[in-house]
């Protein structure tokens, strides 16, 4: 019988010098196969005395047992070092950049206006519409400003060929929709409107939103709650708010709006021209007259209404500090606002 | 409107800074837009005597003046031609700072030393230009701060006053609501305390009011030997300059003063160029006046005029004519206080393209029962600038055209249901006396107030109202939630939000442009060739003449500013209105999707090759948009666009039910380098409403058996549409048939000429059982036979 501890150091040193799984399954078979070098040990073991027999069959299992972990630990071993060289191959470089479509983004007029659209809608407001082009009567007339009335003079109509015009302002929808629903409704309308005017702080077009609540009762203070809590709700943030008398011929009384300026605090700045206050709105009652051009009777029910520029909250609310560049199109200025 | 405070402060002696006062009177309506000292801050600058000018030894255009303001004698270098003995002028001392940033020095001029600078109007920031230095009166104190002796830290405001207000366009008006606010009186006799009218002599001058015209009072009054040479008195002069007029001559600044003091508009003729008497009447048909500003208009017969024997001699209320216009000879003059109807003049001044200090004032209203007391005020200065007898004061007037002022009713519960907060009886009846209302009871809760003659805006309750609020301080009014629940607010399945829409126009890569909605009509002819523009009438520009028949031109011009800016990728979308004229010349509006693409498909990038976008790139991106609504297969394309900016052979009219609802192609070769595109942009625009119109989703039911995908190649003739092949498929494979992919076109070597190869993938399924390879080669052997028999293929095995 061969020297078992020497045949098994052999295959020991074998095995731990193995450097691939099928170099390894080589040894396996070598040393452990059917025909292996410890199996015709073991069959040898038959030729023994009695005596030793079990001695020489134990020692040689021990051999063989031994051996199998060494290849199973191997075996780990190299299967280990296997995926961790697949791993080292497949390395890519995540810092490239990722490819395909880049996404473009709204408008911040649009933006600020489905802002402003879902804030009425959640306490209930319809967002309603209305034509650009429109006549001397929902622009003007309906809304108590006779022809030659001065408060014309502040409108800078634009005047199309067949003798309509674009409006002037969003007004012009109270009208419309006063005459199609019946009260009690509120409703706010967005659009585009136009005025023959253009300088650094005007623009021919531009949008505003006009606001609308018809039911009994409504009152002066009920208009003064729900543009205060627009205003804190539009600019997350509590703002002080200040009603000035005015005049607009659709609404009595009138008021313009003011918040303490949304950028200095209300402490003074070149945006509020060191007032601490920001014009935002106008607003007011219905006019009587209103609701009678409208067919609403005005002894029953009572409204108010408000308008705003989107392009003046716009600016406030995104630090804009040129009106013209809403318009200009410019891609590194829109690519400012395309987020969710 | 241009007030100094002090002439507010001459007229009611309110507790308030000049701060606070300006606060109140925006609070009260009347917005303060700005509040500024008359001259910008300058310091160092005193009142000084010349007592010697000598010319200088080395500069002929150089004075050396020895020079007084109070302390030692001063030698000054000036280069001023009115730099002479006896002067008295605005001296900057040493150490002084002037408006721009300049600081007083002592300098060497040739070698002369000067202690100072003599200043000019324009130096001090008091003119916009000005010849020589300022020239003081001979009683102007030596030494004294020229800021304390001419009284430029003088707060100017600048007050807009709203157009229903026409009575406090006036120092008077404004005074009236601060003694309201302020609860002190007006003062009796404002500074300057004039002495008053004596009548000297009795002529006076004929006047006729004709009935109807709109003239319903008319004061006037002759006074002779006036001398308007004489030089109008500072402290006038100031008032009119402080308040932005000119001062030009005693008369003229005597009626200009009364305008801005009182609110009541006066106009002087000279005397002697007036025939006869005056007539207030309508002009007739085709009247010629040349007006005091030397242009010549035609009148009609609705404009207000005041006549003499020989015809107008002015547009009344508006501007008077040259020919009896005051000169500066003038020395017999008649002087007119009228009040003329608010309708009877608005319109007619603007019609002439005359807007005037005294058409604004009378076309708002001015106050009826204001013309003697004018008389009286305009007759008092020019006595005291300028001298002259005075004759009697004469009106004429048609009472029943006099405005009445009638009651109107205010009921306490109506005031509280407008403002949601009672105001008690006895604030509400002091709030409206003290503006110089009547109120009388009607009722326990309930008064009849008639306003005071000089408002013309108060006619209904809500007006009384609006009254209360602005005297109690909105502020004073609570806030409260509205009553009352809204109703649940109805929103249509059948159509896809237009938040969607631009959701996905966002996230395929499109920024939303804004554009003007008038548009340049060279352009969108040549894009559109539209007869039917609608034209502007009053354009800001030429090029913003017409309204937008479509929203591509626009889009056009911002995709070439961003090229311009060295962008190499624009897409843009915009949803807008166009216009069109419709049948009998209305306007019609429809809101389009719109969008523009130049450059690579993609964004530069690793692993993906550049190139350019194409139609079908473009068409994708609409097919997305309509299947938005689930109905993007109800839609063709039909080839050639119907506009004439695309190119013909690369676009196409999208058709659903027999209309058309978009277009989409590459814009026409022939623009490209016109409109200065080195790759051709690619367009679309969609009818809005189509677009986002929504099929309603109804379940199909899905197969549970499995698909079976046969691919078959053909060659077909090199001009054979897909859309012919695909619908020949449809046709021959019916029902079995789940989906029809192509993917693969084929042109060149190895297909003979005139003809293309394509392979189609045909996707197979049953919904009641598992398709053999029977059925499948069936259905393949059925698309064979159909594309032969209809389109000559050449099936390849």
């Amino acid at each position: 019988m061969t020297d078992l501890p020497a045949l098994t150091a052999q295959a020991l040193e074998q095995i731990g010098a193995s450097d691939s799984l099928p170099r390894l399954d080589e040894l396996r078979v070598h040393w452990l196969g059917k025909k292996g070098v410890l199996t015709e040990q073991l069959k040898m073991v038959g030729g023994l005395g009695a005596a030793e027999r079990p001695a020489a069959g134990a020692r040689i299992n021990a051999a063989k047992s031994e051996l199998q972990s060494a290849i199973d630990a191997r075996r780990a071993t190299l299967e280990q070092a296997a995926v961790a060289q697949q791993l080292a191959a497949g390395r890519i470089d995540v810092s490239l950049p990722g490819r395909g479509e880049v996404t473009g983004g709204l408008h911040p007029i649009t933006r600020l206006r489905l802002r402003i659209e879902e804030l009425f809608r959640n306490a209930g407001y319809e967002v309603a519409d209305g034509p650009e082009v429109e006549d001397e009567f929902h622009n003007f007339e309906a809304l108590n400003i006779p022809a030659d009335h001065p408060a014309r003079a502040m409108h800078d109509t634009f005047y199309l060929d067949n003798g309509m015009l674009l409006r002037t302002h969003t007004s012009p929808v109270q009208v419309r929709a006063m005459r199609e629903r019946k009260p009690p409704f509120a409703l706010i309308a967005p659009g585009r409107v136009y005025r023959c005017d253009s300088d650094v702080s005007h623009s021919p077009m531009f949008h505003q939103v006009e606001g609308l609540l018809i039911d009994t009762d409504v009152s002066f203070a009920n208009l003064k709650s729900v543009l205060h809590q627009f205003m804190e709700a539009l600019f997350e943030r509590s703002l002080a708010m200040r009603l000035r008398p005015s005049y607009f011929p659709f609404t009595e009384p009138s008021a313009e709006v003011d918040i303490s300026c949304v950028l200095c605090g209300g402490k003074g700045c070149r945006v509020c021209k060191q007032t601490g206050w920001l014009e935002v709105a106008g607003c007011g009652m219905v006019h009587p007259n209103v609701f009678r051009a409208c067919g609403i009777d005005a002894t029953r029910y009572s409204g108010f209404a408000f308008g705003f520029g989107i392009e003046r909250l716009a600016m406030l609310r995104y630090g804009v500090n040129d009106l013209r560049l809403f318009y200009e199109n410019d891609l590194r200025f829109l690519a400012q606002f395309a987020r969710g | 409107m241009k007030l100094p405070v002090s002439w507010l402060r001459a007229w009611v002696d309110t507790p308030w800074s000049d701060r606070e006062l300006a606060d109140r009177l925006t609070m009260l309506g009347f917005e303060v837009e700005s509040m500024q000292p008359v001259a910008p801050p300058f310091s160092g600058v005193v009142v000084a005597e010349i007592r010697s000018a000598e010319p200088h030894p080395e500069a002929g255009k150089l004075r050396v003046c020895r020079v007084a303001a109070g302390g030692a004698e001063l030698q000054i270098v000036c280069g001023a031609a009115n730099a002479r003995a006896g002067l008295r002028t605005a001296l900057a001392t040493v150490g002084a700072r002037l408006p721009g940033e300049v600081t007083i020095r002592a300098a060497r001029l040739r070698g002369i030393e000067s202690q100072g600078m003599l200043c000019s109007a324009s130096e001090l920031g008091l003119a916009e230009a000005g010849e020589g230095i300022i020239e003081l009166p001979d009683d102007a104190p030596p030494g004294a701060p020229l800021r304390d002796y001419l009284g430029l830290d003088e707060a100017l405001l600048e007050i807009a006053v709203t157009p229903n207000r026409g009575d406090a366009m006036s120092v008077l008006g404004i005074a009236r609501e601060l003694a309201a606010a302020s609860g002190r009186p007006l003062r009796a006799a404002p500074d300057p305390a004039l002495p008053r009218v004596s009548v000297s002599i009795r002529e006076r001058f004929p006047v006729r009011l004709q009935r109807g015209a709109g003239c319903a009072r008319f004061a006037s009054r002759v006074i002779h030997g006036v001398d308007n040479h004489r030089p109008v008195p500072r402290w006038l002069r100031e008032r009119l300059e402080r308040s932005g007029l000119r001062s030009i001559n005693p008369l003229v600044d005597a009626t200009n003063y009364v305008l801005l003091e009182l609110g009541q508009p006066m106009h002087a003729y000279d005397l002697s160029r007036l025939e006869r008497g005056l007539e207030a009447r309508r002009a007739l048909a085709g009247e010629q006046l040349t007006l005091l500003d030397g242009s010549a208009i035609t009148l009609t017969t609705d404009v207000l005029v005041i006549a003499d024997a020989k015809g107008a001699v002015g547009m009344a209320g508006v501007m008077g004519s040259a020919a009896t216009a005051i000169s500066a000879a003038t020395s017999d003059v008649l002087l007119e206080a009228a009040w003329f109807d608010p309708r009877a003049l608005t319109g007619r001044g603007r019609r002439y393209g005359l807007l005037t200090d005294a058409s604004q004032r009378f076309e708002r209203g001015v106050d009826p029962d204001g013309q003697q007391r004018a008389l009286e005020r305009a007759t008092e200065l020019i006595c005291a600038v300028a001298g002259g007898q005075a004759g009697p004061a004469t009106l004429e007037e048609i009472p029943e055209e006099l405005p009445a002022r009638a009651p109107v009713e205010l009921r306490a519960a109506q005031v509280t249901r407008l403002l949601g907060v009672p105001v008690p009886p006895d604030r509400l009846q002091a709030q409206l006396q003290a503006l110089g209302m009547r109120v009388d009871r009607a009722g326990a809760e309930a008064w009849r107030v008639t306003p005071p003659t000089w408002r013309f805006d108060i006619a209904i309750e809500a007006d009384l109202v609006e009254e209360l609020a602005r005297c109690g301080g909105l502020d004073a009014i609570p806030e409260a939630v509205p009553a009352g629940a809204r109703a649940l607010a109805g929103a249509s399945e059948a159509r896809s939000s237009g938040q969607s829409v631009l959701r996905l126009l966002a996230a395929r890569g499109y920024s939303e442009a804004i554009t003007f909605g008038f548009t340049d009509p060279v352009l969108q002819t040549k894009l559109c060739g539209t007869a039917t523009a609608v034209r502007v009438r009053n354009p800001i520009a030429t090029n913003l003449a017409v309204m937008r028949a479509s929203l591509w031109p626009g889009l056009l011009l911002a995709a070439r500013e961003n090229l311009r800016r060295q962008r190499e990728r624009v897409r843009l979308f915009e949803i807008a209105t166009q216009f069109h004229h419709g049948q009998d010349g209305a306007v019609l509006e429809r809101r389009m999707i719109a969008g523009v693409v130049v450059g690579p498909r993609l964004p530069e990038q690793w692993g993906s090759p550049r190139e350019p976008a194409d139609f079908h790139d473009l068409k994708a991106d609409v097919g997305a948009l309509l299947s938005l609504g689930g109905r993007s297969g109800d839609c063709r394309y039909e080839p050639g666009a119907s506009l004439p900016g695309l190119h013909p052979g690369r676009s196409a009219q999208i058709v659903r039910d027999g209309s058309t609802i978009g277009q989409l192609g590459a814009l026409h070769p022939a623009l490209l380098q016109e409109l200065d595109f080195t790759y051709a942009p690619l367009l679309f625009e969609l009818d809005y409403a189509a677009a986002t119109s929504n099929a309603p989703v109804r379940f199909a039911p899905v197969s549970s058996f499995p698909q079976i995908r046969r691919d078959i190649s053909f060659t077909v003739a090199a001009d054979e549409t897909f859309g012919r092949i695909a619908e020949r498929v449809s046709v021959a494979a019916s029902t079995r048939l789940l989906e029809l992919r192509i993917f693969d076109i084929y042109q060149g070597k190895g297909v003979e000429s005139g003809r293309k190869s394509v392979a189609l993938g045909l996707i197979l399924q049953d919904l009641s059982r598992t398709l053999t390879d029977a059925d499948a080669d069936g259905v393949v052997a059925a698309v064979c036979a159909e594309l032969r028999a209809s389109l000559d293929a050449r099936i390849r095995e």
